[in-house]
């Protein structure tokens, strides 16, 4: 028994207490768990289920620690994971304690005792807790001479992850963080005593064949249902991998494909979503073996969705282009050119364009804030115009003032933007036109966690009770797709608690892309924002996006924001890159649309275009036509795509992981990333555009992402009358209350068509990934029983463009609605109907 | 010096013609080299083909001089390499960096690497030093089967490893021999 030491001069704040651990006075924050004190001072006491973002289950009892309470040993050793600190407490760890040291041991060898031991076929090993803490706290010899239990392995429980029971020490980190932290019902906790395992409803089926077969012929609903009916499925899944502290989860994409030891390890942001979560990308010669969550508290923390960790492979693709084609004027096909020879031909070309109609610039919502920058002054450096836009989706010129007056004003977090951590203790987070598990989730992780941690009330204005809405507690404000203006103008009258609580300090309201395509919807939402005081949060679904706004690849606006039309903006910008005063033109230019229909009536001669595939496009006939019609098309792509067939230069760019740059996400946080491979040759957007621009005499100082930024950064941001909060820009667009003009109804054999895009889709980053793939979510088509009804088991949605045909599940869906997703196999509806959200259909029953 | 001592020298001289030769008719008559000793590798088969190596990379992690390269593969139903789930898809030892210290044989998990006696290991280009799988595998000896095919000597891998000597037995291995020591027997 060991006796706390009598006087001490440590002086315990309020709120703190004062304990002993290994003879050495520590002072505690109340509450805290005694591992982390421990860990505090050093001493590391070995675990498997403790995590510090999960609550604490006391599963694997690894942990164990003698515990002293006033002066009275506890009889037993105590799992430190689960007690927290207490005054007065007296801890001694294996490092002081035989008998909490032979606990360890003894707890290790009975987890051992059915662990098959095959550390050599197994991906954990080199990288593994159990290996690790087995050679540091546990036995050599283990007295156990009986047979192993064994199960059948491996198990795939999604097409992606694969379960070895046999390996599992049931330390419940997966089904806890399934549970808590996903909210999805992935896998759970199977049988009882011995005979307890991980499994899902699928694996369940098996061990009880009884109701295996009872169940299995009703269940012709659909393959993909579990049998408890529940889509058995979740975007979250790879952090349970992560998180497994033995190899018992495993992913069938990095499955025997390397040692930790032949990896290099590097920091890097995801380029899926705007969410700008930070990776750990490991690669082995030359090639990305597999991506991780990084640890960042103030972003992701330590999850990123399934995307974000296995869509890497588009870059490694057999068809990626690797060298530059020119378009030969005999043959009239693409041949591969030197990159002097490419260059040549894209400036001439460039140069002939801009000095007849001239040219326009459409980057792409992918690119670094760097490429962007670099866009944005090639444009108006080499080509002498404002026509850029790297809005590839659905837009308006009303979400052109939306961004110039809300997003490009507002600071970042610095700024008292919105942050995630923003997210996790408003009072309200109002969801507007957006969907968040499937375009940004790691904003859908916040705001679960601050539902369940601080009861954030989560509103989605939207048009049925998705996932995400049912995952973090939400409440949802049904209105008909077009119908967001509206609902959102008459917020006070139909929700007069939510205007309440959008009244309350820290009151957040999130915003989708998809609000670009409801007319009037920017704009009530910024009156919104003045009339309740509710901060608001522009969430793009693409990495760039914020970026592109900040670098000025609008037609209004410059970089930093400065909108073109202020003359003092425009000639400061002038000076910072060396111009003739009064070179930038005075006029803001096209939008996308704009553009393609300038090029159709021959107002515009060439087109530069970035990573942008004409089927996001509003009008993807309008764009063929357009592309079809323009003089000289200059592309700068990683693989080839809708635009390349048109393409007269085709200059290849480096994938993310073969450049550095930085991402700006939603928040306005720059993430900078570093090049994960290096030397590989290719060049990142900024590069080639400098090159070109050499080419064409403007000089764009953007050889490097690090000189790109700096130049960015030196011009700083805008400080001018700027229309910071004042809506001058949006009040010019006129739009009244209440104009928001109500969607129109749909007739007899039509419905409004509501659409976004799910996560996991024929997303041009999610090539070559089946196994991600078999994650998707059921591609269906969704409406209410009364649209439903004799429709059939299919319903086919049409326009006069082509038609789609899906099976049909009833969802609460207001009468007359459809909703299809936006670019899944077999509902691609930009590219068939050319319609997007808001739009009318016609609906028939469909056979198939 | 005596009067003799020439021709004492000449004795010396002739009696050693009645004595065992130490030379070694190196290249002619073979490559000898005590049975232990540590030639170049090879990647040992089960009796009915199938590799034992399950591409587990230790070797190369044991490897000091960073000689091993190892990349593991999925077996399939229809492609299957070795018993198991795993095995090497690819594997190259530099003979250029190899300095047979025989720690990879050491820490080889199901004694699929073994070293030989053959230790001709030179060339006059670098690439034909990095030997690759295909000429570090055993032969295929009587009774063995080119991989890919399925599990001919058992339900599962447990079988192979449980039942490793009785299952070479049953192929015609002889009783003294083990069946990665064959190559040695060969090149002697």
């Amino acid at each position: 028994m060991t006796v706390a030491p009598e006087k001490s001069d440590v002086d315990v704040p309020e709120g703190y207490v004062k304990l002993t651990i290994d003879g050495e006075e520590v002072v505690a924050p109340k509450g805290e768990l005694l591992i982390r004190t421990a860990e505090r001072l050093g001493t590391v006491i070995p675990r498997f289920c403790d995590h510090p973002l999960l609550d604490p289950a006391g599963a694997c009892r690894q942990c164990l620690v003698e515990v002293e309470m006033n002066g009275r040993p506890m009889p037993k050793p105590q799992a430190s994971c689960t007690m927290t600190v207490a005054d007065g407490m007296v801890v001694k760890t294996q490092v002081t304690s035989e008998v909490a040291d032979k606990a360890q041991q003894g707890v290790m060898e009975l987890l051992l005792i059915n662990h098959p031991l095959d550390c050599p076929i197994c991906d954990k090993g080199g990288e593994c807790p159990l290996q690790n803490q087995a050679m540091a706290h546990g036995r050599t010899d283990s007295r156990f001479v009986d047979k192993k239990r064994t199960f059948p392995k491996p198990l795939p429980i999604s097409s992606q992850v694969l379960l070895d029971r046999e390996r599992c020490v049931l330390c419940q980190r997966c089904t806890r963080f399934s549970d808590q932290i996903a909210g999805d019902p992935f896998i759970d906790l199977l049988e009882r005593g011995a005979h307890q395992q991980i499994g899902t409803a699928e694996t369940a089926d098996v061990l009880d064949a009884a109701s295996h077969t009872s169940e299995s012929d009703s269940a012709s609903a659909g393959k993909s249902a579990s049998a408890g009916g529940q889509p058995f499925q979740s975007y979250f899944s790879g952090n349970t991998i992560q998180i497994c502290p033995v190899g018992a989860l495993t992913s069938a994409q990095y499955r025997f494909r390397s040692r930790p030891f032949d990896l290099v390890s590097t920091p890097s942001v995801c380029e899926h979503c705007s969410s700008g979560c930070a990776e750990r990308t490991d690669f082995r010669r030359g090639k990305v073996m597999r991506k991780l969550a990084g640890d960042d508290p103030e972003v992701n923390e330590e999850w990123i969705c399934d995307k974000g960790r296995f869509a890497f492979r588009y870059a490694t693709a057999e068809q990626r282009i690797r060298r530059p084609q020119v378009r030969n004027a005999e043959t009239g096909e693409l041949e591969e050119a030197s990159w002097t020879e490419a260059l040549r031909a894209a400036a001439d070309g460039l140069a002939k364009a801009r000095d007849g109609k001239g040219v326009g610039v459409l980057p792409g919502g992918r690119v670094t804030l760097e490429d962007a920058y670099a866009y944005s002054k090639f444009a108006r450096v080499a080509l002498r115009t404002h026509d850029v836009d790297h809005r590839a989706r659905a837009h308006s010129a009303e979400e052109l003032d939306f961004l110039a007056s809300r997003v490009a004003a507002d600071g970042g977090p610095a700024g008292g933007g919105v942050t995630f951590a923003d997210l996790e203790k408003a009072p309200i987070a109002l969801c507007v036109a957006l969907e968040p598990e499937e375009e940004a989730p790691a904003v859908f992780l916040r705001l679960r966690k601050g539902a369940r941690a601080n009861d954030v009330k989560v509103v989605h204005i939207g048009q049925w009770a998705s996932p995400a809405v049912e995952k973090t507690f939400g409440e949802l404000l049904a209105c008909a797709p077009g119908g967001e203006a509206g609902a959102v103008d008459g917020i006070a009258q139909h929700a007069p608690d939510v205007d309440e609580a959008l009244r309350s300090e820290g009151a957040v309201v999130l915003v989708g892309e998809r609000a670009a395509e409801v007319p009037g919807l920017p704009t009530a939402l910024h009156r919104l924002a003045e009339r309740t005081g509710a901060r608001l949060a522009w969430i793009p679904r693409r990495a760039g996006e914020r970026g592109a706004v900040e670098a000025g690849t609008l037609p209004t606006l410059l970089p930093g924001g400065r909108p073109v039309t202020d003359a003092d903006a425009r000639s400061e910008v002038e000076r910072h890159w060396g111009i003739e005063p009064g070179t930038l033109p005075a006029e803001p230019g096209r939008d996308v649309t704009g553009m393609l229909n300038a090029i159709v009536t021959r107002d515009l001669d060439g087109l530069l275009v970035g990573g942008v595939d004409l089927d996001d496009l509003p009008d993807p006939a309008l764009a063929r036509k357009a592309f079809d019609a323009a003089g000289f098309v200059v592309s700068l792509e990683l693989l080839p795509s809708t635009v390349t067939p048109y393409a007269d230069v085709v200059l290849p760019i480096a994938p993310v992981d073969e450049k550095s740059g930085t991402f700006v996400n939603w928040e306005g946080r720059r993430r900078p990333f570093t090049v994960t491979l290096d030397g590989t040759g290719a060049l990142a957007d900024s590069r080639v555009l400098d090159t070109l621009g050499v080419e064409m005499d403007a000089d764009l100082f953007t050889q490097t992402a690090d000189a790109a930024r700096g130049d960015l950064d030196r011009l700083g941001a805008h400080e001018g009358t700027a229309p910071k909060g004042t809506s001058v820009a949006l009040s010019a667009t006129k739009v009244p209350p209440g104009a928001s003009a109500e969607p129109p109804a749909p007739g007899d054999g039509q419905a409004l068509l509501a659409t976004w895009r799910q996560l996991i889709d024929d997303g041009s980053l999610q090539i070559d990934e089946p196994a991600l793939a078999g994650t998707a979510r059921r591609v269906v088509a969704r409406m209410s029983r009364a649209t439903a009804d004799g429709l059939g088991d299919h319903v086919t949605v049409s326009t006069d463009r082509g038609s789609v045909t899906l099976p049909v599940e009833v969802t609460d869906l207001p009468d007359g609605v459809v909703w299809l997703p936006g670019n899944s196999p077999g509902s691609k509806l930009r590219a068939t109907l050319g319609a997007g959200h808001g739009a009318v259909v016609d609906i028939a029953g469909g056979d198939r | 010096m005596g009067i003799f001592d020439p021709v004492k020298g000449f004795g010396v001289t002739f009696g050693m013609m009645f004595k065992k030769v130490a030379t070694e008719e190196y290249p002619e008559i073979g490559a000898p080299a005590a049975p232990r000793y540590h030639g170049r590798h090879q990647l040992n088969r089960h009796p009915d083909g199938l590799e034992k190596c399950v591409g587990c990379e230790l070797c190369a992690w044991a490897c000091p001089a960073d000689a091993i390269f190892v990349e593991g593969g999925d077996n399939t139903e229809e492609a299957r390499y070795s018993p198991g789930e795993r095995y090497g898809a690819d594997y190259q030892i530099n003979y250029l960096r190899c300095i047979g210290c025989g720690l990879c044989v050491e820490a080889c998990p199901t004694r699929s690497l073994t070293m030989i006696n053959f230790y001709e290991l030179a060339d006059d280009n670098r690439q034909d030093l990095i030997w690759t799988k295909e000429d570090l595998l055993a032969p295929l000896l009587p009774g063995m089967e080119q991989p890919p095919h399925p599990m001919r000597l058992g339900d599962d891998e447990q079988d192979y490893y449980v039942n490793g000597p009785e299952l070479a037995r049953g192929r015609g291995v002889p009783e003294q021999e083990t069946v990665e020591t064959d190559t040695e027997e060969a090149v002697r």
